[in-house]
């Protein structure tokens, strides 16, 4: 049996930020991570937004293995034969420190586990922590692969099934409606190619979002990012709606449809994809937010269900980081008093409560409620792919009036719905 | 370490799913010595199952002429759907054990 201060379970962004942090403060950390390396089970869109958490973290980002800085922001609208699509370049975000960057997490998270190395949390690959040790109440360590490993304190970010948050009692096994599942290709493209076809230069990169059809109608969409070399393409799509039906489709069948779409087809002919990854989102909200700590355990990142899909865009690496060093700070506090217990450990839900993290999922708590609607992600979709095509058409004949073109779609049932949802939305 | 599951291009099936393997073929796997995912036995015809059919991003679960749900493990790429949309109670579902399964190399 071996005692330690404190074990992270999970070698990604939370259970790194929580040994990073510790480490650096001196704490004795070990780190359990159950893929070949870090990264290597890990998955994302992904695009990550730095000035949230620059500066918890201020000697990380100079030497990050980014990929590129968005400056250009696409999103579209997508009906069957036809979609819209809206290109935003704003001066702000080619000027440094740049807001966004592209990532490829089994890449950087290798990276950011030798930079906890180095700050002195050692680091065990190729283990997988089977459950917790309990006695009297009081989380004290865990079994991984028949060793018994003790410590005052265990932080899991074990993602989002968070097999140890189960095991501990602090959650039972999620519901499908609080959950997306994601899943992308990494398809290799000439760096000059990608910027010829994306109007970019040198290290700046872009992001795209699709809605409608790319998912039939089900919650959620489609995304795009420009890495170095590379183009991660991909679906993040509602399981609940997936396993309804109405549409009935495969997951992996959307993904196929989307690469053929004439629109995205031409983006990335040529490439060569070199990935297939998928990953479970948890996206339930403030609701879906359940116990973030116990006896000796605290919760960080998507183990304790921090991240979000407002729509199309998913976040959640940047509150991993942020809720695994408030977790940190939480367990060095605790470490002072020499007490582990719930009590002490509950100042973690305030620093949380008072940090972006929880202000983020208060103010976009009706999000996922209000987009559960078909309507967003299917009839609106198509409407507009509607009015646009025939405002842009020039037929044999003569031409209809603007407005009547689009009146004829915009009945006074339309206008009623849509001034429904326009009611709903302004709730977002 | 293997590199891909070694699939030809003569063995995809004519399904909606045929580039799938192919697809899955990219992916770096290790070896595992037990499945970490299994059906629980006499679950096979649970209607809860029906849905892994539709949300397994890799298709690894299909229904036979019986109405009974199979799952072929190989190519699972550990992203937790059927766990969620089926439950534990037809799944007995965990990790492969350390250093096994797939390993993402860009992620
Ligand atoms: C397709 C997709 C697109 C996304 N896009 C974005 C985006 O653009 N922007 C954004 O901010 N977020 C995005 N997200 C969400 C984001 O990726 C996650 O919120 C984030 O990765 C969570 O980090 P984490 O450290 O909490 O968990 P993870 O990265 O899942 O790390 C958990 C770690 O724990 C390890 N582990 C689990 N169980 C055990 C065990 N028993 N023993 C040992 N180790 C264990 C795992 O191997 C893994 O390394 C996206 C997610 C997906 C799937
Ligand atoms: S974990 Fe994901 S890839 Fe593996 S069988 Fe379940 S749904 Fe399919």
């Amino acid at each position: 049996m071996e005692k330690f201060d404190v074990i992270v379970v999970g070698a990604g962004l939370a259970g790194l930020a929580a040994a990073y942090t510790l480490a650096q403060a001196g704490v004795e950390v070990l780190v359990i991570e159950k893929g070949d390396y870090p990264g290597a089970k890990n998955v994302t869109g992904g695009r990550l937004y730095v000035n949230p958490v620059r500066e918890l973290f201020p000697d990380l980002w100079k030497k990050a293995p980014l990929e590129r800085f968005i400056t250009r922001e696409g999103a579209s609208i997508m009906a069957g034969e036809r979609s819209i699509n809206v290109e935003y370049c704003g001066s702000e975000l080619s000027q440094e420190p740049y807001q966004s960057y592209s990532i490829l997490r089994a890449k950087f998270d290798r990276w950011f586990a030798k930079q906890a190395e180095r700050k002195g949390a050692m680091l065990v690959s190729k283990s997988r922590v089977d459950d917790v040790i309990i006695e009297n109440e009081q989380v004290v360590g865990v079994w991984a692969g028949g060793d018994e490993l003790r410590a005052d304190v265990i932080i899991a970010c074990d993602g989002v099934l968070s097999l140890l948050a189960e095991k501990a009692g602090l959650r039972t096994l999620g519901n499908p409606k609080d959950y997306a599942v994601g899943f992308k290709e990494v398809i290799e493209l000439d760096s000059t190619l990608i910027e010829e076809r994306f109007g970019l230069e040198d290290n700046e990169g872009a992001a795209r979002l699709f809605m409608g059809e790319v998912t039939r109608g089900k919650f959620g969409g489609g995304f795009l990012y420009t890495n170095k070399d590379s183009l991660s393409l991909g679906i993040v799509v509602g399981i609940k709606d997936l396993m309804e039906g109405s549409p009935t489709v495969q997951a992996p069948v959307l993904l196929d449809e989307f690469k053929q779409r004439p629109e995205i087809a031409r983006l990335i002919k040529g490439g060569e994809s070199v990935e297939y990854s998928a990953h479970v989102i948890p996206e339930g909200g403030l609701k879906a937010i359940g116990k973030l700590y116990g006896n000796g355990i605290l919760l960080a990142g998507d183990a304790a269900g921090l991240a979000m899909n407002i729509g199309v865009t998913v976040r959640g690496m940047e509150y991993a980081l942020a809720s695994g060093y408030y977790a940190a700070q939480v367990v060095m506090e605790a470490k002072e008093k020499e007490d582990f217990t719930a009590n002490s450990l509950s100042v973690y839900e305030k620093l949380l409560n008072d940090s972006f993290v929880i202000k983020d999922f208060i103010a976009f708590k009706e999000a996922p409620t209000v987009l559960d609607s078909p309507r967003f992600f299917k009839h609106y979709p198509e409407l507009m792919g509607n009015i646009m095509k025939d405002v842009y058409e020039v037929p044999a004949g003569p031409k209809d009036r603007l407005y009547p073109t689009i009146k004829k779609y915009l009945t006074f049932k339309e206008m009623w719905s849509m001034a429904g949802d326009m009611r709903k939305v302004m709730k977002i | 370490m293997v590199y891909g599951r070694g699939y030809e291009k003569g063995d995809e099936d004519m399904s909606e799913l045929s580039g799938l393997k192919a697809k899955l073929g990219l992916d770096v796997f290790k070896h595992d010595s037990e499945p970490h995912i299994r059906i629980k036995p006499g679950m096979e015809k649970d209607p809860r199952l029906k849905a892994a059919v539709l949300v397994c991003p890799a298709g690894l679960y299909t229904e036979n002429a019986n109405g009974e749900v199979e799952l072929t493990i190989d190519g699972c790429l550990e992203c937790g759907t059927c766990r969620i949309a089926c439950g534990t109670e037809v799944l007995e579902w965990n990790y492969p054990t350390g250093g096994a399964g797939v390993q993402f190399r860009f992620g």
